[in-house]
């Protein structure tokens, strides 16, 4: 009996310590992380293989039950983003640079009066929630063909207006990237509506990117450069996006 | 105690898969309390109602006056679980810190553990299928006609605590692991990948099958609970079966079996 109660005992502080014991995993350059983090290219590849273009689900009219909600930056307080939404964004331009034969600008008269796709998607937060609106916007794919992306181009990134943290260097603001097949997946649109009405500020207003086979992190808010570039090296820390340099997965499909 | 023979009873493949199961349910458990912190609340149907309610588990904390309460509502009904849900070490947090992987807040590590553990779990299992339907182990685990009408004996056996050591197992064990192999570890995969929006894409019906995203997350959760209740059970049975030779014959593949008498 004695026996039996030491090795419940010892069971228990061995899941109380073993807790703490992958702690250092968190650690951005610790090898127990990278180990951990080996899954990553395997998860990809075998989503990419199974989806090919396939497209995500859509849903009715009667699925939005409710607005959806904002996360992260909700009210960019740069000076250049405040000036242009106390004027409707009528001065707002999107620019489409890098690895291109002709970059380009599009004011968001430009943008709206390209076709446009009008998709009733879900959104899923990499927290765990998910909610489903309604978003209009232009395929990115249409974008990007105006400013005729050079060959050696394979990833397309997205800078942003929102300043999401304040470090020493400075104002970190949001950057994203995603590659050229999903950046030419039909559901892969600039959205500039939102549930029927001009995208409010606090989603993103007024360019966001919608990528609906990617968690909610990847859909870039506030977007006024898209740079294509051949490299992810150079941006951020290296990881591609502000989050992947943060620890979350780059290819955000699980 | 036993005192029969000793027979070989567990394959090298099956005592190799059984660890790495067990290391693997481990870190999915504590990962997937990290990753649900981020989002206490388990919710039925296709989205997370904000501006309406189809929450079954919410997990929070309020503040009464600088004084910090976890509280739980499960199906409308709040509990006051301070101290342990909600609020523990007089920090905010769902599950406690000495439940989840890594014990600090960290959704990013939970999950990258989280999915790493995933695929070591889904090509164990897979090679264990395979090998298992291959080599007839599969058919020894499905309760056959001869075991059902051995059940009621079996249950009031178990009942009365009179465990029989033989190279076999009893029903009530055959229902127990085909359940965990055959319904909560598949379970558990394919709730897991109806969350994934790629995954969705490449089969949106088994989005439907399971009623939507949210009531997937929220049987994932559900059947993590069935499984530690089989761990529960499982521990129990060991030790009223008799620790050691259990152990042995999950380390080693040989079992003492009963001798000619029944204990």
């Amino acid at each position: 009996m004695f026996d039996r109660r030491k090795f419940l005992l010892g069971g228990t502080a061995l899941a109380l310590s073993g807790c703490k014991v992958f702690d250092s995993a968190t650690d951005r350059d610790s090898a127990l992380r990278a180990l951990f983090a080996s899954h990553e290219g395997l998860t990809m590849s075998a989503q990419r293989a199974l989806i090919g273009d396939r497209i995500a689900p859509e849903f009715a009219e009667a699925d939005i039950r409710q607005g959806q909600r904002p996360n992260g930056s909700v009210d960019p307080d740069s000076a250049a983003y405040r000036q242009l939404a106390e004027t409707a964004f009528r001065d707002y331009q999107l620019t489409v640079t890098g690895l291109v034969d002709t970059p380009v600008t599009l004011s968001l008269a430009d943008l709206t009066a390209l076709p446009s796709r009008t998709q009733i998607t879900r959104h899923d937060c990499v927290e765990g929630w998910s909610c489903i609106a309604k978003w209009q916007g232009v395929p990115l794919g249409t974008v990007l063909n105006l400013a005729k992306p050079k060959l050696t181009a394979r990833y397309a990134v997205f800078h942003c207006f929102d300043a999401i943290e304040r470090s020493l260097s400075g104002e970190v603001f949001y950057y994203e990237s995603i590659d050229l097949i999903d950046a030419f997946h039909p559901q892969t649109i600039l959205a500039y509506a939102m549930n029927g009405a001009p995208l409010p500020v606090a989603n993103g207003a007024p360019l966001r990117l919608r990528v609906e086979r990617q968690l909610g992190y990847k859909m870039a808010k506030y977007v006024h450069t898209i740079e294509l570039t051949d490299s992810l090296a150079t941006l951020g820390f290296g990881k591609g996006s502000y989050w992947a340099d943060r620890g979350y997965e780059w290819y955000a499909g699980i | 105690m036993p005192n029969g023979p000793l027979v070989y009873r567990q394959r090298l493949l099956t005592r190799i898969t059984h660890w790495v199961w067990a290391v693997c349910l481990f870190f999915l458990m504590l990962t997937g309390l990290q990753i649900f912190n981020a989002f206490p609340s388990l919710h039925f149907g296709k989205e997370s109602g904000f501006d309406y309610n189809n929450a079954i588990l919410q997990i929070g904390a309020v503040d009464t006056g600088g004084n910090l309460r976890g509280v739980t509502r499960v199906l409308g009904t709040e509990f006051d679980t301070t101290g342990f849900l909600g609020v523990s070490d007089g920090e905010v947090r769902a599950f406690p810190a000495a439940l989840t992987i890594p014990s600090k807040t960290s959704l990013a590590t939970g999950r990258i553990i989280h999915f790493f553990f995933a695929w070591v779990l889904v090509g164990t299992l897979a090679l264990w299928f395979v090998a298992s339907a291959l080599n007839g182990r599969l058919r020894q685990l499905i309760p056959g006609p001869a075991d059902l009408r051995a059940l009621p004996r079996d249950i009031a056996d178990h009942a009365r605590l009179r465990f029989h050591h033989t190279g076999e197992y009893s029903v009530l064990q055959k229902l127990a692991y085909a359940s965990v192999l055959f319904l909560a570890l598949p379970l558990m995969i394919l709730t897991g990948l109806s969350m994934s929006p790629g995954f969705n894409a490449a089969a949106p019906w088994l989005l439907e099958v399971f009623g939507g995203r949210q009531t997937a997350r929220t049987i994932h959760f559900l059947t993590m609970v069935a499984l530690l209740g089989f761990f529960a059970v499982h521990m129990a049975m060991i030790l009223l079966a008799g620790p050691l030779n259990e152990m042995r014959s999950i380390l080693t593949g040989w079992y003492r079996t009963d001798g000619g008498k029944d204990v």
